[in-house]
């Protein structure tokens, strides 16, 4: 059982080895991550020094544990060590060493400790209240159970991964399970969402250091997004986007365009629509990005991104029809327009046939 | 939970679905309405063929006549403009190709994003012009009626939505492409039942123009 | 008894209606150009006068009954209908200010045959009682008396006599099997007596067998112009049945437009059957016998000469080719007017609107856009080929006083003749 955290950060990181001036660096990181300006370093750094390491509580619901494992390849210098140690992670399925009982009883003790004010990160779309609850249990317990029991007493909720913030894959039509989101069903309680299937490592650390920074929630989109990090397009971060601009396009994954490395909107980009930081924050400690590795955005931190659309579609090819039903459309026109022609021909053999001539009489009844 | 992406999913989806759907009926139905009505038969001994006649018709009625040009060059210039402007962007803009490949099933080339851009912003004057000469020019004004300008205002919203989407000057893109979308929708729904049908009717128009004048000789 | 009411009149436009009506319809843009083709629009500024807007109570029957759309308008209790008090304002526009020149026809960029369609229309005017009164006692004296102007054979035996006289030659009259059936306008007969003289001599110059019925002379058509299926095809019928009781293969006729279309183009379709001759106006038959090189002439008019075509030849018809192949035969100073042919402008007599008293006024003004095109070029002579074009310029040009003569084309021919040994 987990003590609860006492050591400020400041701290608990000179404790690791964290010199003054890689803990200044790590600050000025941080701030630019989350699109403030440089002169806020020394701040973030005062704030961090004082901060008390908050309980952290990660539920894993419907989800493929691809979140954890991003969040694991954080790669900013030791943010993997920092992310255990400013705060207090106090339930994890995937990184807590108990398990059983015990793992629950971690949970319950940190949610009674920090009443009011620990985190709730939750991965994974929950099935509904109205679905079967068998389809996603911890310990015996529905995953909705568990979802609302935990964030009864919690500060804020972070919807990490596009399952949690938006429902996910568990979610994409025909949504068997009836997953839903963290945001349609936690309605009292602050929730930031940071999706992406998974999120980028740094921007789940970011939004969680903002909050230690400010004790708030960051500015968010209408999607509750932090603003700091899905502020901005993929298509307009991206170093690709002059060649969209100039018209010029791969159209087929081995051609010439593909090759000049030219924009992937016809290959099914989805860059236009997507607000996500990967063009300018990249993966893997910068090193690359699915567009720079040649492959076009599936839209991923955005909701219904499986249903919207193939991922080699364009953007703006609709969703669903085909040549078949316009086919079908106007086949259903033709007989409409048969039918009321067949009406109006009718009404004129009718008057063709009842049709009084003009008479010399009828003309001179005018004069 | 019902934001940008959810609209324009909208847009591309079911009212995508609906708004064709709308279209190729009332398209349908008007095309079969004028043809079932048919013509009298003529007994007259033609001096020419019809076909030919009224196929050069289809063609030739694009360019006005000198003296037509000379006496309304704003009418003809303007809406030479506006109607070239738009059909690049329409056909030629590289999403729209693939759209046209996705709903058809075929397409063709696309033009660079500058000149369709610039084929817009073009388009978009040219409109406001068409607007002022139908608001001031005394027959055009005389003989507008509601439609006229219920088709001008969606037209324009198509063509300025697309612009503005295209230039990212709304956020979030998604809001401003299901906007585009949906103003596009519109024109669909609306097509058929407007005056927008001569897009495909004058084709239609012009073939019997030529024929009746091609029998007698005349070509027109 | 029996008479014309609003009923029979929408039964009319509904008859009227077919394929190139609805896709008319469906096509127009109100982009307005039709009225820069109308020599009534321009030369009054009127809009009002726009062509299209001429149309529109055909235009309401064709959306209230005849479309998808007008179908649910009416659901909805928003369709315009067409009412008596409608058609009694449209009266002016579909006849006084309407030439039926064709012209709008030509221009309009959607391909809307205008013309096409006032015709259409003005036969539910005329089943409705909203002709003009010109026009409905024009086609009652047709019917009645064989002639829109009331002329009997009597009088036309007159001038016979006088042709025969002056020229020494025989005006052959019910001649059975003869090549041509020549047909004459009232108009001619009257105004311009020259004209059968002229065709007595080129006929005789060229060998050519021709006759006059007695059965029927009159080629024009009051029916046609105001638009009556029923006038038009009884008038047709007089020239079917003397060209069938000669047993003539060719029909001529006359230096008139309106006749030349009414016979050759409606007047088949009008009786329900093709003819069993064929139609040619005299300009075409002076054209081929031209062509065959059975017209030999001599001397050249040196005057500065232009000429009108007469719409229901040129435009309407597509004779534009054989007038002008005539005057190089006379003519060694022709000048075309800049718009002609299938483009020429109307001299704003036509479609009945000579016949219509009330339209005097408005047929003097529309008549400026053709003053203006002589005076572009200004000849000391125009010439022409139907009675009605001809009256209209000559009244014209006095009116604003412009020393122009005006001639007809065949007589200016039979002039240049070469005298036989």
């Amino acid at each position: 059982m987990r003590k609860r955290p006492d050591k400020t950060l400041g701290e608990s990181l000179r404790d690791h080895g964290l010199s003054r001036r890689g803990f200044l660096k790590l600050c000025a990181t941080t701030a630019s991550l989350m699109a403030l300006p440089p002169s806020l370093a020394p701040a973030i750094a005062a704030a961090l020094e004082q901060a008390r390491r908050p309980s952290v509580i990660w539920l894993s619901f419907q989800e493929c544990t691809g979140c954890t494992e991003s969040l694991t390849r954080s790669h900013a210098p030791t943010l993997e060590d920092l992310i255990f140690d400013f705060i207090s992670l106090d339930y994890h399925h995937t990184l807590q060493a108990a398990s059983g009982e015990a793992a629950e009883a971690a949970r319950f003790q940190a949610m009674e400790e920090n009443k009011g004010q620990y985190l709730v990160i939750v991965d994974g779309s929950i099935p509904g209240p109205d679905a079967n609850p068998g389809f996603s249990t911890v310990a015996g317990h529905s995953n909705y159970d568990i979802l609302m029991e935990t964030v009864e007493h919690a500060a804020a909720v972070i919807a990490v991964g596009t399952c949690a913030a938006f429902g996910g894959l568990p979610q994409a039509r025909p949504n068997p399970t009836g997953a839903m989101s963290v945001m349609d069903l936690v309605r009292d309680k602050p929730v930031i969402n940071v999706p992406g299937c998974p999120p980028i490592p740094m921007v789940i650390t970011g939004v969680v250091a903002h909050y230690l920074v400010f004790g708030r929630l960051p500015e968010l989109d209408a999607y509750h997004r932090p603003l700091a990090f899905y502020g901005q397009s993929i298509h307009d971060r991206c170093y690709r986007r002059p060649f969209y601009d100039k018209g010029l396009f791969a159209e087929r994954f081995d051609d010439e365009g593909a090759r000049q490395g030219w924009c992937l909107y016809r290959l099914g980009c989805k860059g236009p629509t997507t607000y996500n930081a990967c063009a300018t924050m990249k993966w893997n400690d910068g090193t690359s990005w699915p567009i720079e590795a040649g492959h076009p955005c599936l839209g991923c931190s955005e909701p219904k991104f499986w249903d919207a659309g193939g991922f080699y579609e364009p953007v703006s090819v609709p969703l669903t029809l085909g040549p078949t039903t316009l086919l079908g459309a106007g086949a259903a026109g033709g007989v409409i327009g048969g039918g009321l022609a067949a009406m109006a021909r009718k009404q004129v053999k009718q008057d063709a046939a009842t049709r009084q001539p003009v008479t010399v009489d009828e003309l001179e009844q005018k004069l | 939970m019902s934001g940008s992406m959810e609209f324009l999913l909208w847009t591309k989806g079911p009212l995508f679905n609906i708004a064709l759907a709308i279209f190729a009926i009332g398209l349908m139905a008007r095309l079969v309405e004028i043809f079932m009505l048919g013509r009298a038969p003529n007994y007259a001994e033609p001096r020419a063929h019809e076909w030919p006649a009224g196929l050069r018709t289809m063609l030739t009625r694009t360019v006005a006549d000198p003296g037509t040009f000379q006496r309304a060059p704003f009418n003809v210039v303007v809406g030479w403009v506006w109607h070239l402007g738009f059909l690049t962007a329409l056909l030629f803009f590289v999403p729209h190709v693939e759209l046209i490949q996705g709903v058809l099933g075929f397409a063709w080339p696309a033009l660079p994003n500058p000149v369709v851009d610039f084929a817009t912003a073009i388009t978009l004057l040219a409109l406001i012009a068409t607007l002022v000469h139908r608001l001031t020019h005394p027959v055009k004004r005389h003989i507008s009626t509601i439609e006229d300008y219920l088709v001008w205002a969606v037209v324009f919203m198509v063509v300025l939505t697309g612009y503005l989407a295209y230039h990212r000057l709304v956020e979030p893109y998604p809001l401003a492409l299901g906007m585009h979308i949906l103003c596009a929708e519109i024109l669909l729904i609306i097509l058929p039942f407007t005056k927008l049908t001569h897009i495909f009717t004058t084709f239609i128009a012009r073939w019997y123009n030529g024929a009746a004048f091609g029998r007698k000789g005349v070509q027109s | 008894m029996s008479e014309l009411t609003l009923e029979r009149g929408l039964a009319a436009f509904r008859a009227e209606i077919d394929a190139p009506t609805a896709a008319f319809f469906s096509s127009c843009v109100h982009c307005g150009l039709c009225a820069q083709s109308c020599p009534f629009y321009l030369e009054t500024g009127d809009p009002k006068y726009t062509p299209i807007l001429k149309l529109e109570p055909l235009r309401r029957v064709w959306e209230n009954e005849f479309t998808l759309w007008g179908r649910i308008k009416g659901l909805l209790g928003l369709q315009k209908k067409v009412t008596d008090a409608m058609l009694a304002e449209w009266e002016e526009l579909l006849y006084d200010s309407c030439s039926m020149c064709g012209r709008c026809s030509m221009v309009c960029p959607v391909g809307n045959d205008l013309a096409y369609m006032i015709r259409k229309t003005r036969e539910g005017m005329v089943q409705s009682g909203h002709a003009p009164e010109g026009l409905v006692s024009a086609s009652v004296r047709a019917i009645t008396t064989g002639s829109p102007m009331g002329l009997q054979w009597k009088t036309l035996a007159v001038q016979i006599q006088h042709v025969e006289s002056s020229s020494g030659l025989t005006v052959p009259v019910d001649q059975e099997g003869a090549e041509y059936l020549v047909l004459l306008s009232s108009m001619e007969v009257i105004n311009f007596p020259e004209y059968l003289e002229a065709i007595t001599r080129i006929f005789d110059h060229a060998g050519v067998t021709w006759t006059l019925s007695t059965q029927c002379f009159e080629a024009t058509n009051a029916g046609i112009q105001i638009g009556n299926k029923d006038i038009a095809a009884q008038l047709v019928e007089r020239v079917v049945a003397a060209a069938e009781t000669l047993r003539v293969p060719k029909v001529i006729s006359p230096e008139c437009g309106h006749a030349y279309t009414a016979i050759r183009w409606e007047g088949p379709n009008l009786i329900g059957r093709p003819y069993s001759f064929r139609v040619f106006h005299i300009v075409e038959v002076l054209d081929e016998l031209r062509a065959a090189g059975r017209i030999r002439t001599e001397g050249k008019e040196g005057d500065r000469l232009s000429m009108h075509d007469p719409c229901n030849l040129a435009r309407k018809s597509g004779v534009i080719q054989q007038q002008r192949n005539l005057m190089a035969l006379v003519a060694e100073n022709f000048v075309d007017l800049k718009e002609h042919g299938k483009y020429q402008w109307c001299c704003g007599a036509g479609g009945g609107v000579s016949s219509n008293e009330r339209a005097e006024a408005l047929k003097m003004t529309a008549f400026k856009r053709k003053k203006a095109q002589i005076e572009e070029v200004a000849p000391e002579r125009m010439v022409t080929m139907c009675a009605t074009c001809r009256t209209q310029l000559e009244e014209g040009l006095e009116t604003f006083n412009m020393e122009i003569p005006v001639v007809g084309l065949t007589e200016m021919i039979a002039e240049h003749l070469v005298e036989r040994d």
